[in-house]
């Protein structure tokens, strides 16, 4: 009997609870209210409807309490109950193969009319079962008791000069700061994380090392200088800069300031739709495109230079993968957020200031060049700020592109790594969490947050400023 | 006939009664002005004279400054806006394609609404049309433009000791008189102001209103206004615009003491508008 309560679709019978108890909480309170706005002797302090919501707070947050308790710590507590009732003779297993066990045991539990023949594996399942049907009748009648308590209570502290208005929406306030604050404290505990592995890190590598060695070797041999991957991070950034923000840029003066509003309405949409594609494919078109074309071209650079006597040997690298590869591919990814951004700022330049320049009989593109541009300057530049911290964020095309081997080398032909690379590939694989390997992992997502927050920063800053100005 | 009209409509009422025909500096015949096919002005002709302060009054609406935004064709920058009719420039339609508007509005400048300086500072605010018409030969010539057109505006007095500070530094009066000098630097003929002072309070627009005074000696002013007080006081002749339509125009004093339309005598004792 307890065992079969054990497969109740608690998921469904909590929001059902949850469903009805808040509806009759409502239903409560406004009745109670409505009372109040018969007796006629004075106004009462809320409307009806605000007494029902708060009755129906108070119905609904030991539901969700409950519920909430029950599915973070509803199978830990039952799987606790059965490892302390086990007999004696289980002790001769080791926690691992007792966990495995027991694992199986509420597998097993979960299917209904389960039996192996094995008579000790079945007495235990089925008293598995049990255990979860007494834990899942308690929740229950548990949440429904807390419910209906908060209800009656609730209903009590009704009276026509309760604020019940206030309440609700101070309630309200409460609910939304709390989804605010879920966000935060992941960010929160994410940097935490980061921080508190890196100091684990730096106990066993001096951070001088980490930060200005200029070997990088940790999956062979511990060698954690970081300097290499700052400088293919920083190179490939440049790289794809020197695309973005020429294009980026022009793209957005011509949308902004040429474009009519047709072609505007075609054009800005397709060129966001580049910031939509998944960088994986950017990946492959860079591995399989763009990096064999620049080793042909580095090659036949090479052998020219040699023909013409200006170079005794290679001077390119000439590497399958490379910088450019990768840089020029990043480039293109974040066109769109130079241009789209560019183009808002560009915009909200006042039309008076390019009335102002027409009317001095310049012409459009001395109004653009030397007016709008430089009044729209801080935005632009906090476009190029935003579109670098996603570069150097930027993990799959540098994964698929710029190779693996930890450099410094100024040559973009020539491959090169990344700290983002580096993170994938220290923490992909088979390998323990407390290795140094492992920890300068989280050092360099920790440098690598920084460095981006720096420039978010940043550019938020500048772009509040220009705001500021024009409004 | 129709162009008698028109002619009675301009000059017949209210010409300067000694104006020979050298003093008109700007001469409008039959403009039309459409926004994407909406008719905004309605068959204006109207002669502006040198060296004096016409200002144009009409109830919002009216077409004053579209009609303002023809003369040196700013109306070109709205999309969708279409301009009928001949504009005559010592004799030359300033419509027709060989004049190129970049030019002309180096002849015809303009002062707008807002006080709308460069984010620049007040000496590159000046120096910013000189430079681009190549009008200064070197740094000394373009400071000497800089200090004639920051004088005349004056506003010398006031910024001399801080011309490298921003332009958008100074107040709205200040700003609006920066915005005058730099439309002087370039040289023009003609200056137009869309009612240069709506932005600015009555100690602000007084001195602006001196200046304009001052101008007229050497520039053909045309000034869009909304109080009819600062037509009187400023201008010498006014024309009075009625939804897209000249209704009439003359000599200030005869406007607003003798108008020879019901329409007019109605707007300015403040019947309607």
């Amino acid at each position: 009997m307890l065992s079969e309560l054990g497969h109740l679709p608690m998921d469904f019978l909590l929001l059902a609870a949850a469903v009805t108890l808040a509806s009759l909480g409502f239903i409560a309170g406004r009745l109670r209210a409505e009372q109040f706005s018969f007796n006629g002797d004075e106004h009462p302090n809320s409307r009806p409807n605000a007494h029902g919501y708060f009755v129906l707070m108070w119905s609904l947050v030991p539901v969700v309490l409950v519920g909430l308790g029950y599915t973070f710590f509803g199978e830990g507590t039952s799987r606790a109950i059965l490892r302390s009732e086990l007999p004696a003779g289980f002790s001769i297993l080791s926690p691992g193969e007792l966990t495995t066990y027991i694992e199986t045991v509420a597998r097993a539990a979960r299917m209904p009319d389960f039996l192996s023949g094995e008579r000790v594996f079945d007495t235990v399942t089925d008293r598995y079962g049990e255990i979860r049907g007494t834990l899942n009748l308690l929740t229950l009648l548990l949440a429904c008791v807390l419910s209906f308590g908060g209800m009656v209570l609730a209903r009590r502290s009704l009276s026509p000069a309760f604020r019940a208005r206030q309440h609700v929406e101070s309630g309200i306030e409460w609910f939304l700061f709390l989804c605010a604050a879920l966000a935060i404290a992941t960010t929160v505990g994410i940097v935490a994380s980061l921080v508190f592995e890196s100091m684990r890190f730096f106990a066993e590598v001096p951070v001088w090392d980490f930060l200005f060695g200029t070997r990088w070797n940790a999956q062979t041999s511990a060698e954690f200088g970081a300097l290499p991957l700052f400088f293919g991070t920083f190179m490939i950034s440049f790289l794809a800069m020197v695309v973005a923000a020429p294009v980026g840029l022009f793209a957005a003066i011509y949308l902004s300031e040429y474009a009519s509003g047709r072609v505007r309405a075609i054009i800005k949409p397709l060129l966001e739709i580049l910031a939509g594609i998944p960088t994986v494919v950017y990946g492959f078109f860079a591995l399989l495109v763009i990096a064999p074309t620049v080793r042909t071209v580095a090659l036949w650079i090479n052998a020219q230079l040699i023909a013409w006597g200006l170079a005794d040997g290679a001077l390119l690298a000439a590497q399958p993968t490379s910088a450019l590869a990768a840089g020029i591919v990043m480039g293109i990814m974040v066109i769109p957020f130079v241009s789209s951004l560019s183009d808002d700022v560009i915009r909200a330049v006042p039309q008076s200031l390019r009335d102002g320049a027409f009317a001095m009989g310049a012409t459009k593109s001395e109004a653009i060049r030397q007016v709008v541009v430089p009044a729209a300057l801080p935005g632009i530049i906090a476009a190029l700020l935003l579109a670098v911290s996603r570069a150097i964020g930027e993990t799959m095309i540098v994964v698929m592109a710029a190779g693996q081997r930890a450099r410094i080398s100024p040559d973009p032909t020539s491959d090169l790594t990344t700290i983002t690379v580096q993170i994938v590939s220290l923490l992909t694989g088979e390998s323990e969490f407390d290795s140094p390997k492992t920890l300068s992992a989280f050092a360099l997502g920790l440098v690598l947050f920084l460095v981006t927050l720096v420039f978010n920063l940043v550019a938020i800053t500048v772009v509040k400023r220009f705001r500021e100005k024009y409004e | 006939m129709d162009g008698t009209r028109a002619e009675n409509a301009a000059m017949g009422t209210g010409v300067l009664p000694d104006a020979p025909d050298a003093s008109v500096r700007m001469s409008c015949r039959h403009i039309n002005v459409f926004y994407s096919g909406k008719q905004a002005i309605y068959d204006v002709s109207l002669n502006i004279a040198d060296r004096s302060v016409t200002a144009l009054i009409g109830p919002s609406g009216c077409g004053k400054s579209t009609f303002l935004r023809c003369l040196n064709r700013m109306n070109d920058t709205i999309e969708g806006c279409r301009v009928e009719g001949e504009i005559l420039m010592e004799g030359k339609d300033i419509n027709s394609p060989s004049i190129d508007p970049v030019l002309l509005r180096s002849r015809v400048g303009m002062v707008f609404q807002k006080p709308n300086p460069f984010p620049k500072s007040i000496y590159e605010n000046i120096a910013y049309g000189p430079r681009i018409h190549g009008l200064a030969e070197g740094r000394e010539d373009m400071d000497e433009i800089v200090e004639k057109s920051l004088k005349r505006a004056g506003l010398w007095e006031e910024v001399k000791d801080r011309l490298t500070a921003a332009g958008t530094s100074l107040s709205g009066g200040q700003q609006q008189r920066l915005c005058i000098a730099r439309a002087i630097a370039v040289r023009p003929e003609v200056i137009l102001m869309d009612e240069p002072c709506s932005a600015l309070d009555p100690i602000a627009t007084a001195r602006i209103e001196e200046l304009i005074d001052d101008l007229r000696k050497r520039y053909c002013i045309i000034i869009v206004t909304h109080s009819m007080q600062q037509a009187a006081r400023v201008s010498q002749r006014t024309a009075f615009f009625h939804l897209g339509a000249l209704v009439e125009v003359g000599d200030t004093d005869q406007i607003f003491t003798s108008p020879r339309e019901r329409r007019t005598e109605d707007y300015i004792t403040g019947r309607f508008g």
